[in-house]
């Protein structure tokens, strides 16, 4: 019987093992068929989640809880399985081209495929330690990807970004450690009955640590520190895969926790996160405005919106502010795959990283410079983009529930995209100096680059079908 | 107090300990060995907090095993990690960086 939920966590542990095997250049081809299997399944499942209405479980080995460990999927797990697919694929596609003959990309593929497997994992699992398991499988990967880079510029990074996992995912475990101590269980299900309004102080002191823990690793500013050197000074293809993908997988575990279990104990802390969030949207956009480096630009706009996530915790009362965050991630991961992939087209063609390197882009890179448009269209809120429609939703929600200061701050949020992506933009129609060269790069990068812009802004026109998938089972 | 609370407590100490020193230490050395101190006072928590009327739970027991193999996998990383960049630039700390 195939199961797919189990599929998608055994299918790239294989390819990522193989491809280790294989060298990159057959583990590349072997990477992009097994993730072209994996969306299937990924699609397959959230069909079925989404026509069934209700989330599907599966014992792994036939051993349920507490024996075993049960996997679980609703219409936020399969939202996630699903974007985390559609986002590696063409980053898959772009990144071995990206790789060809570079010694950077030898260990790329095993990595990226642990780092999927991860993931996925982290995405279905139903109990607090396995993922706590999965946090680290996910955290290790990403390490190993910034330092595939090898200089020592890298290798800090990479140190600094493991300290920094290390330190939050220390933080969640020492909380479930509590949690298991006041109710003798780690499953999500089983502790939603039991956490209640008067629990006693050790809960709250879990839940703080877990909660902060994974500020930590989501990088919610002031805890954003560490991100922008790891994304900043990775290779492009990981850079793309960190900001898309691995920064929403503990962002997704805090909504969990906020949604399940903890749910009593965390209104209080709400407008803490929202404000943190609005912290994060104008300082991450001030240092993007500010960057010299377009990578490091496009690290500092992950900051800001990432923020946007956070504004959605004192709206949750109603689910729209659920499905909110959900396009929040999905407009984010695409566009950012997509611009940072686009960046690191500029910077194979060009061979330096600055924003000011970018003059004459629009004669000899035309393609990829509509990637970064469209993307930086999805970043401000354009319509008809997805990144438009979470933008609104938020308002929306916002200024239904009377909260009009968080709508204030994601339209100023709008504002302050703009004024960094077209600073790009601005710089990419100058023209070019005389005697710059430009290397002609593989059009297979030019190409994905686009495919992910276009896939965030015509996401917005499909936004139904996804927000309702978000909302099965929450 | 049980022994089993005595258990937790230290570990809440070592805890706060190993990350302090994480934060703190410069040398990257006891900055990794700081990250160990600071899994094993977790470890000790799940363990000792555990404890039902003196009998042991073997759920979390089997829990901390999982946990010291996901730190030892962290631990290699990390060495890894710094042998490299010990092999760069002769330096046992982070370096600065460049642009700020």
């Amino acid at each position: 019987m195939i199961d797919p939920l189990v599929w998608l966590i055994l299918l790239p542990l294989a390819w990522a093992t193989l491809a280790f095997l294989l060298g990159p250049g057959r583990g590349a081809w072997l990477a992009i068929a097994a993730l072209l299997v994996q969306w299937c399944l990924a699609f397959v499942l959230a069909q079925k989640v989404g026509a069934g209405g209700t989330a599907l479980t599966h014992a792994v080995g036939g051993w349920g809880a507490p024996l075993g460990i049960d996997l679980a999927v609703d219409g936020l797990s399969a939202a996630m399985l699903l974007l985390t697919q559609t986002v590696a694929l063409p980053l898959a596609i772009y990144a071995r081209s990206y790789f060809k003959q570079d010694p950077a990309g030898t260990w790329f593929w095993p990595l990226m495929g642990f780092l999927i497997s991860g993931l996925n994992a982290l995405f279905v699992s139903a109990d607090l330690f396995n993922l706590y398991v999965t946090l680290e499988l996910i955290g290790l990967a990403a390490v190993g990807l910034v330092a595939a880079g090898g200089g020592a510029q890298q290798l800090g990074a990479a140190l600094r970004y493991l300290f920094a996992a290390l330190l939050g995912s220390g933080a969640y475990l020492l909380g479930v450690a509590l949690l298991y101590g006041a109710y003798g269980t780690v499953s999500i299900a089983s502790l939603l009955p039991l956490v209640s309004d008067d629990a006693p102080r050790l809960v709250w002191i879990a839940g703080g640590l877990m909660v902060v823990g994974l500020m930590l690793k989501t990088a919610l500013f002031p805890f954003h520190y560490w991100l922008p050197h790891a994304h900043g000074g990775a290779p492009a293809p990981v850079s793309a895969l960190l900001s898309a993908l691995v920064v929403k997988a503990s962002f997704y575990l805090i909504l969990r926790l906020w949604l399940g279990p903890l749910q009593p104990l965390l209104p209080t802390f709400a407008w803490l996160m929202a404000l943190l969030g609005a912290g994060a949207i104008f300082w991450g956009s001030w240092q993007a405005i500010r960057a010299e480096k377009l990578k490091r630009l496009i690290a500092y706009s992950t900051v800001a919106q990432l923020g946007y996530l956070f504004l959605i915790f004192p709206l949750l009362a109603e689910t729209v502010a659920l499905k909110a965050g959900v396009m929040q991630v999905f407009a984010h991961g695409l566009a950012k795959a997509g611009m940072f992939a686009a960046a690191g087209v500029f910077i194979k063609a060009t061979g330096h990283d600055t924003v000011a390197g970018l003059a004459g882009a629009v004669e000899r890179m035309p393609v990829t410079l509509i990637a970064f448009g469209l993307a930086g269209m999805t970043l401000m809120g354009l319509p008809p983009s997805s990144g438009f429609l979470a933008k609104w939703q938020i308002i929306e929600a916002a200024l239904a529930q009377g909260h009009w200061i968080i709508a204030v701050v994601a339209l100023a949020g709008g504002l302050l995209a703009a004024v960094y992506v077209f600073r790009v933009l601005r710089q990419a129609f100058l023209l070019a100096p005389e005697g710059g060269t430009v290397a002609p790069v593989p059009r297979a990068l030019e190409w994905s680059a686009l495919a992910l812009a276009v896939g965030s802004v015509v996401l917005g026109l499909r936004g139904v079908e996804l927000m309702q998938l978000a909302g099965v089972g929450a | 107090m049980t022994t089993g609370m005595l258990f937790a407590l230290v570990g809440v100490v070592l805890f706060a300990m190993g990350v302090a020193g994480v934060i703190l230490i410069g040398h990257l050395l006891r900055r990794i060995l700081a990250f160990n101190v600071m899994g094993n006072g977790a470890f000790l928590v799940l363990v000792g907090l555990a404890q039902r009327n003196g009998t042991p739970d073997p759920v979390p027991q089997a829990m901390v095993l999982t946990g010291i193999v996901v730190a030892v996998a962290a631990t290699a990383l990390a060495l890894a990690l710094v042998r490299k960049l010990h092999a760069l630039t002769g330096q046992l700390e982070l370096p600065e960086h460049a642009d700020d």
